[in-house]
């Protein structure tokens, strides 16, 4: 028994079937639609890897069911550059160089992402706070910091 | 080995009938949990041959098949004193690096890099590095102890001055020329003094013409550079680099910024099946029984592989695996053999005492310790259990076929990982091809290996291309630990406040022989398997200090709770951590600043210059006036050390605040000097140090392993607290560059210092010294109390 669920994915329409109501957003992007931009860390929405924008909010993949996006628009990690441009963000960690290992990279462009649309100019305080909730093992933290001021400021 | 195929043709039946999109059938016996015997019990749904694709063909990263022998060439040599063991160049005049270290995230890789483009004297970007390919890159060693530039960036370093120093041979008689009078650039080798530069591809014309330069490409393109390594071939002059010691930009940033970089989590092959390893409730508990007939329900649930206590489910998709591993029931026995949390440290002084050691040994500390007049101390610390905590749980992929392993991993050994998967599997290691894939933030031998060998077992199991990946829970309780330590201190001073005595002793996990940890899935299925080696966690316990009277000594134990190995700055960190906190002690004691003492008791002129940068970068000054009674008290602390006392010097000052009501401590900022030798990529030594500093806070505050008598009980992010971003501090770095003298690592020795500077700055504070990590509020509130 399976259920067609159809969405949008960076721009693209998808329709796909699940035959679990119950399985992560996560799964379907990463093993039904190749997208690798979100990544597993806990499963437990506790870390942030796996964050994608559902109708332009950060959301966390890994416990958000697939049934709920129907009709939905995401964007992963690969649909943020717009016309062929890096995002601001991703401009700005690659001039910060702030990636160590990268595998928490993705949660913090999309969640600062989501951030700075509604604060554009952020202080390095706000900042922290928009990312508490994000975990990167390798300490990169002072330079995802500047990257995403420095987004800020572009 | 044996396999038994399913247990019962129901069990067959009626997983191909779930296959099949079918209504499982129902059968009785299916509801008995399966008899757990001794024998192996594969409950297999399909004909493997109907899964398998035209062989594993990849879909993403290299072909299994890369490095055998391409025609009738034999396969490439991996000899760590060969040439073409390290590098190759083609017809293009690109050159292959071949490195057996890794880059676990560091950067190591862009280092690499450098140093390969540098004394080949090529372009940065005509140079790629293939890391840790068991058939193509020479075993160089565990990719840990901030070894990767220091000794194998050297291996490569030197294979590329030799090959160079070959090919301007190999140019002057082709040219008829002196050597002398040539030099490389760019790859062509080109006249030294004036003279064309030469296109590349360009080749010596007849006399009279003007002389034209000739490339690596028409020299060797193509062909194995095959020589061995001239341990005293020339090096280029430091001061002629225009590559090393450049912040050159991270080669892998850019992909990993957008999504397209393939980390080992998202590789796939061709009919690869997921599974999922179902583990003991308790740690030693005994498998008694199983019954996946819920399991049989799902779609895409194709079995169980069981051997001793090892137990994992097999389905067609990731969600379908994780929905099995769910739906298992399985029956374990009890076990409760962990010491009581509680009571750990007085637990560790029951262990019995292996054998003591003697580090380091100087005078003779305990008649000065006795010595009339002399003023003693003692202290003793601790420094628990710690998790490793890749943010990305392990994964490896498996393919065995025709008795023929691959394994795709995201391993820092990948050759020491062939010989253990070759073991536990009883194969031949020639048989086992591991290949490299970078995976998650890796701090020391967390779980990589143990997902490798999952997988492994279970694809030679079923003879299909297998992906194990762990969840969250299986990575905080299942990779190894960090063992919990314990040191204890003894110090004199002298009537003036000399250091005149220094005695310690460490208590921790004894070590086998071999540098290896026990594979996981070797242990629950009873295969052979290696002791666990916790790493060489005795290094750091002796001092860098000249004090007359010394002795360090390691009691090797008997036993530790969890299966011990090395993480990021292994024993290191613990040892100077009490090193450097006792010495802080006997400072206040002598009543001396805390960087004078130390320098009062320091010979070495590289140690001096830095203690004394840092004190400048810090604004260092003596602490004058009392301490603050207000809620929040703010303080500062410093440490030093030098790494293993044979390498990277580094120092570090803490400041930091401590809330007397809430006991929180705040560090806000790190200010640190580093002196690791020559830099190769200063950016990419900073963000390193960084990276130290910010992951050290938050072992030193926050982490630590919770266990009840069965097993460990923080499993998660919320019961295992690491660092965030507002508690992360400002850090300042002044880097020592010393262009003439070797590399040495920086990976870690940053790490070794942060501990303490910490409980440094917490007494410069409070008066308060916390000698037990991580500092708790709810430990700081108790020594509030206590004063």
């Amino acid at each position: 028994m399976t259920t067609p669920i159809a969405f949008t994915v960076n721009g693209r329409a998808v329709d796909l079937a699940v035959d679990d109501d119950a399985m992560p957003l996560l799964y379907a992007l990463r093993n039904d639609l190749d997208l690798h931009g979100p990544r597993f860390g806990c499963g437990l929405g506790q870390c942030g890897a796996c964050t994608v924008h559902v109708d332009g909010k950060a959301v966390r993949s890994c416990i958000t069911p697939l049934t709920s996006v129907r009709g939905k628009s995401i964007t992963t990690l690969e649909g943020l550059a717009a016309d062929g441009s890096l995002h601001p963000l991703q401009k700005a960690f690659i001039e910060e160089q702030a990636v160590q290992c990268g595998y928490c990279i993705n949660g913090m462009i999309m969640q600062a992402a989501d951030f700075l649309r509604s604060n554009p100019h952020p202080d390095e305080d706000q900042i922290r706070e928009a990312l508490a909730n994000n975990i990167c093992r390798c300490g990169t933290h002072t330079r995802i910091i500047a990257a995403v001021k420095r987004a800020g400021q572009a | 080995m044996t396999v038994t195929k399913a247990t019962t043709p129901a069990t067959t039946a009626t997983s191909r009938a779930a296959l099949a999109g079918g209504s499982p059938k129902h059968d009785a016996r299916r509801r008995d949990f399966l008899s757990a015997g001794g024998a192996l019990v594969v409950t297999f749904a399909l004909d493997p041959t109907a899964l398998r694709a035209a062989g594993p063909a990849t879909t993403a990263g290299p072909a299994p098949a890369a490095g055998a022998a391409a025609g009738s060439q034999p396969p490439k040599t991996v000899a760590l004193d060969r040439v073409d063991g390290f590098i190759a160049i083609d017809e293009a005049g690109k050159v292959t690096v071949y490195s057996g270290k890794v880059d676990l995230g560091t950067g190591v890789r862009t280092a690499l890099t450098q140093i390969a483009a540098e004394e080949l004297c090529v372009p940065l970007a005509s140079v790629e590095v293939i890391q840790g390919d068991t058939l193509l890159t020479p075993d160089q060693g565990v990719t840990f102890g901030s070894l990767s530039i220091q000794v194998g960036g050297m291996q490569i370093r030197q294979a590329a001055a030799t090959a160079r120093e070959a090919l301007l041979g190999q140019a002057a008689a082709r040219l008829g020329v002196e050597r002398a009078t040539l030099k490389v650039a760019d790859g062509v080798v080109v006249p030294a003094a004036g003279g064309a530069g030469g296109g590349a591809g360009g080749a010596a014309t007849g006399a009279g013409t003007q002389l034209q330069g000739v490339s690596y490409a028409d020299l060797i393109g193509g062909k194995r550079l095959e020589l061995a390594v001239d341990a005293k071939a020339p090096l280029k002059p430091p001061a002629e680099y225009t590559i090393v010691g450049q912040s050159v930009a991270r080669l892998d940033i850019p992909d990993k910024v957008t999504g397209r970089f393939t980390y080992m989590h998202d590789f796939k092959l061709d009919g690869m099946l997921h599974a999922r390893v179902v583990r003991p409730p308790a740690m030693k508990a005994k498998l008694v029984s199983f019954n996946d007939w819920e399991c049989n329900k799902l779609p895409g649930y194709i079995g169980v592989v069981r051997k001793g206590d090892f137990l994992a489910v097999l389905a067609r998709s990731e969600w379908g695996a994780i929905r099995a591993a769910r739906a298992l029931e399985a029956k374990w026995t009890a076990w409760s053999g962990l010491p009581e949390q509680a009571k750990l440290w007085s637990w560790v002084r029951t262990v019995k005492v292996n054998k003591a050691e003697r580090f380091q040994d100087v005078g003779d500390p305990a008649q000065a310790l006795a010595a009339a007049g002399a003023r003693t101390f003692s202290a003793s610390y601790d420094f628990p259990v710690q998790t490793h905590g890749s943010l990305g749980p392990s994964c490896a992929v498996a393919a065995y076929e025709d008795g023929k392993l691959t394994c795709w991993t995201a391993s820092q050994a990948t050759h020491l990982l062939r010989k253990q998967l070759a073991n536990m599997l009883s194969m031949k290691v020639e048989d086992i091809h591991c290949i490299y894939l970078e995976g998650s933030g890796c701090y020391g031998r967390n779980g990589h290996e143990d997902a490798a060998a999952d997988a492994a077992l279970i694809s030679k199991e079923v003879g299909l291309p297998v992906r194990v990946q762990w969840m969250r829970d299986d990575e905080h309780g299942w990779d190894p630990k960090g063992p919990p330590t314990l040191l204890d201190h003894k110090g004199a001073l002298d009537d003036k406040g000399g250091l005149t005595a220094w005695q310690s002793e460490v208590f921790i996990p004894d070590r086998p022989k071999e540098i290896a940890v026990t594979l996981v899935a070797a242990d629950l299925a009873a295969l052979p398997k290696e002791e666990a080696h916790p790493g060489n966690i005795h290094a750091s316990l002796a001092i860098p200090y000249a004090v007359p009277n010394i002795r360090c000594s390691a009691n090797w134990l008997a036993e530790t709770p969890f299966r011990p190995s090395w993480i990021r700055t292994p024993g290191r960190m613990q040892n100077t951590f009490a090193n450097e906190s006792f010495l802080d002690e006997l400072a206040e004691a002598a009543g001396v600043d805390p960087i004078e003492f130390r320098l009062r008791n320091l010979n070495d002129p590289r140690g001096r210059e830095l203690l004394e940068r840092l004190a400048k970068l810090a604004n260092w000054a003596p602490r004058a006036g009392t301490r603050e009674s207000g809620d929040v008290m703010r303080g500062r602390g410093v440490s030093y050390t030098k790494y293993e006392l044979v390498r990277t010097y580094v120092g570090m000052v803490a400041d930091v605040e401590v809330n007397r009501s809430s006991g929180e401590v705040k560090v806000t900022r790190c200010y640190v000097a580093h002196d690791c030798g020559q830099i190769i990529n200063p950016d990419g030594l900073r963000n390193q140090i960084e990276g130290n500093v910010v992951q050290t806070v938050g072992r030193t505050l926050f982490e630590e392993i919770m266990f009840d008598r069965s097993t460990v009980t923080s499993r998660d992010w919320e019961s295992y607290r690491t660092i965030r971003f507002p508690e992360v501090p400002a850090i300042a770095i002044d880097l020592i560059d010393r262009p003439g003298e070797k590399p040495w690592g920086a990976g870690e020795p940053t790490a070794a210092v942060v501990p303490s500077a910490i409980a440094n700055a917490v007494f410069d504070a409070t008066g308060i010294r916390l000698r037990s990590v991580p500092f708790t509020p709810q430990k700081v509130l108790e020594a509030v109390k206590a004063i």
